[in-house]
């Protein structure tokens, strides 16, 4: 048979599967989920598969790369229908963040800029929702801007999610309020130059067309001085970094920081200078986050994908690097 | 609607995993897809927000904005191959102000402060304070110092890595290479969590296995 | 003049910016206000620019039918779709239920985020193939990174529970992240900062010319 028509067939396979299961969601069958017997099954076939890939590289035969990608897959899949209980370990600069949130009184202006777009939103949009979570919990004003075109898109998921809480809905906050989205505006690091001197000329209105003047959380939000707190949600530039230059050090913004984990260990240079006031980096610390705000989402329940992700990348180095250093030996023997 | 979407958007998704397969039409098309609505979210969002939100609800209080619109049409001149040149202009607008802002900024906040948060006291956890800082404290405070200074002496290439100078520079690409360490795992996890994030959409969202 | 009006233009704004950090009052205020609004301004032209070129290539492709010129049609048709329903949904083109919001959630977020999520299966295939303690700075550099790796998600606390708390995985990494990881950060920072810096001042004084065509 050639390469085309299994290709084709296996195609096809697919369809009918995801068919299938689509199919079952839609007739009202509940989710699926390993017991713990079968989720040690699958961990100890794992681990022996590595091991045969450890066997296979000392004999000199290198696995192709799309072994490794289905091992990715499975590391990252499996865990989903998995549910071991973890304990999610909290770092000092995710207590310091929480803490910061805390001490602000009732009816402190929170400035949250949402600073990322879709592809870094599993690391920062449970981020956004806890942190918005928190702010309305204790009756804290939020202001939403975006340095990305689609920040203020994220931001309203954020909301909607928050707002899918009857906790928060008892509160019956309104918008204009408690809460505005004044939207997006391109300039970079010279938009948060501008809200330094004056938030209007940057957002004559919302992202909705409303004028800043008929706000009432705003119109009397004339610059930086007149926000309590910042929190920004980064995926790069423009960022945090922009946003530590500008509106902390020349304005003195209090400011805290979620990041994605690529850009996270720069800023503990700032953390470190109090330059900011707390840190979360990458998925973990959104799940360092809902632990200490008492709240389990995405960010907690991606955490076991996130540890067997991890550990198959060591064992795939540590495998690659074995291998390194038997040839190593071998070659001086035969030097010798 | 709802089963077209998740569909489309399952297809969508699978089609750009496919190439981790091989290259093939179905990636292709859908990174054509993802190009041209990339291109066309840009120009609305920047279209309402900024030219519309900014400019235009603005000029009447701020009629200098006029100004900027009148670069910004010389920047879409670029268009027009025999009087293109005129984009240099504006070109030469933003390439002055980045300069000027950055100049500044990184030489306070990425310079001055970095090296104020550096020369901190060893013993004592503020400079009105007595010695009252622990071990703990006192080791990190000189690991600090220590790795940010060999760190930059290993930098300085205007002078041959020999002698002292030399182990000092070897001690700080130590400091260095537990840096792009500490990069390198946090970049995986990254990446990792993005792939978490679509696996669960085509586990959960999509064919409804997990919850 | 084609070159020197450029050049005066980025001296001028540039120098602007700097005397604005020392003396921020009228009319250095007033100045760099203007100036942050221009640039808002301009950098949203020059992204449209960009769209726009994309759009007149995909339409030279498609009319001389290169290779693969139905994928640039594609590019063209999925373009006006966006922008055409964008434009006319009016100022709540965001809103929730409008075609530009099911198009942003249904094939915006799905191709945007699977594109950056490959890049999980590519840096496993890296690590395996590349990845090699060949020296002590190589071995470093691994070292750290396992540590990290492991201590930050919670099979390090699994691991290590035995340990007394203050020498478990987790505070390891927790400690590498907070001293030795932000020296040499610091360190990156303050030499990339210098950079920066001398670099803005030659772009400034016009002994750059790269971005107006010219040589130094």
């Amino acid at each position: 048979m050639s390469t085309r028509a299994k290709e084709l067939i296996a195609l096809g396979a697919i369809t009918l599967f995801a068919l299938s299961f689509y199919l079952n969601k839609v007739w009202g069958r509940g989710t699926f989920e390993f017991p713990t017997w079968l989720s040690a099954v699958v961990i100890a076939l794992i681990g022996l598969s590595l091991l045969w890939i450890l066997v296979l590289t000392l004999k000199g035969r290198l696995i192709e790369r799309r072994v490794v990608f289905v091992y990715v897959g499975f590391a990252v899949a499996l865990p989903l229908f998995m549910s071991f209980s973890q304990k999610i370990t909290i770092s000092p600069e995710v207590y310091q963040l929480h803490d910061a949130l805390m001490e602000l009184p009732a009816g402190s202006k929170v400035l949250i800029s949402f600073d990322y777009d879709p592809p870094s939103a599993p690391e920062l949009q449970p981020m956004a929702e806890s942190i918005i979570r928190v702010c309305f919990e204790k009756d804290l004003k939020v202001i939403v801007m975006g340095l990305w075109p689609q920040g203020p898109q994220q931001a309203n998921l954020a909301l909607e999610k928050v707002f899918q809480d009857s906790a928060i809905v008892a509160k019956n906050l309104q918008y204009g309020k408690d809460y505005v989205n004044l939207g997006f505006q391109a300039g970079n690091e010279f938009v948060i130059q501008r809200m330094g001197s004056s938030f209007e000329s940057m957002f004559p209105s919302d992202y909705e067309g409303t004028p800043y003047k008929e706000i009432p959380l705003v119109r009397n939000v004339r610059n930086f001085s007149n926000v309590d707190f910042s929190v920004n949600l980064s995926a790069g530039f423009p960022g945090t970094v922009e946003w530590v230059q500008i509106a902390v050090d020349r304005y003195g913004l209090p400011m805290g920081a979620g990041n994605t984990a690529v850009q996270a260990p720069v800023m503990y240079a700032y953390l470190n200078a109090g330059q900011l006031e707390g840190l979360l980096g990458g998925m973990s610390g959104a799940a360092e986050f809902e632990a200490v705000a008492e709240y389990q989402a995405k960010g907690t329940k991606f955490m076991l994908s996130q540890s067997f992700a991890h550990v198959v990348v060591i064992a795939f180095v540590i495998i690659g690097n074995v291998a390194f250093f038997r040839s190593g030996r071998k070659s001086k023997l035969r030097g010798n | 609607m709802e089963h077209f979407a998740l569909w489309l958007s399952a297809f969508l998704t699978l089609g750009i995993l496919s190439f981790l397969y091989k290259d093939n039409p179905w990636y292709k098309l859908s990174e054509a897809v993802f190009v041209g609505i990339s291109a066309g979210f840009w120009f609305v969002t920047l279209f309402w927000d900024n030219l519309v939100g900014k400019f235009w609800d603005g000029w009447q209080d701020e009629p200098m904005l006029w100004v900027g619109a009148a670069l910004g049409f010389l920047m879409l001149l670029r268009l027009v191959p025999r009087i293109g040149w005129i984009s240099r202009w504006p070109l030469a607008f933003i390439v002055g102000a980045t300069s000027g802002l950055w100049l500044m900024n990184y030489l306070a906040s990425n310079i001055m402060v970095q090296v104020q948060a550096t020369i901190q006291p060893l013993f004592s956890t503020s400079y009105a304070s007595g010695p009252d800082a622990g071990w703990g404290a006192i080791v990190g405070s000189l690991v600090i110092v220590v790795g940010t200074f060999t760190g930059l002496v290993y930098f300085y290439f205007s002078k041959e890595h020999k002698g002292a100078f030399g182990a000092t520079a070897r001690v700080g690409i130590f400091f260095i290479m537990i840096t792009f360490g500490a990069s390198f795992g946090y970049t995986v996890m990254s990446r990792m969590s993005l792939l978490i994030g679509r696996i669960d959409f085509l586990l959960g969202d999509w064919l409804g296995l997990i919850n | 003049m084609r070159q020197e009006i450029p050049l005066l233009i980025t001296a001028i704004v540039g120098i602007g910016f700097v005397i604005q950090y020392f003396i921020p009052h009228w009319p250095f205020s007033r100045m760099s206000d203007w100036f942050s609004d221009w640039f808002s301004i301009v950098g949203a032209c020059a992204i449209i620019l960009g769209a726009l070129n994309l759009l007149k290539m995909s339409i030279e492709k498609t009319y001389r039918r290169k290779e693969d010129w139905g994928y640039a049609a594609v590019i063209i048709g999925t373009f006006l779709l966006m922008t055409v329903i964008g434009i006319a949904e009016g100022r709540g083109f965001r809103n929730p239920g409008t075609s530009f919001d099911w198009l942003y959630n249904y094939v915006y977020i799905p191709l945007s985020a699977t594109m950056f999520a490959i890049l999980a299966f590519f840096v496993a295939s890296a690590s395996y193939r590349a990845f090699r303690a060949r020296n002590f700075e190589a071995t470093l550099l691994l070292i750290a990174a396992f540590f990290v790796m492991i201590g930050r998600v919670p099979v390090g606390h699994t691991l290590s529970s035995f340990m007394p708390v203050g020498w478990q995985l987790s505070d390891l990494a927790s400690w590498v992240m907070t001293y030795p990881q932000t020296a040499g950060q610091r360190a990156i920072m303050i030499g990339i900062g210098l950079g920066i810096v001398s670099t803005s001042l030659r772009i400034i004084l016009g002994l750059e010319r790269a971005h107006i065509g010219g040589g130094k």
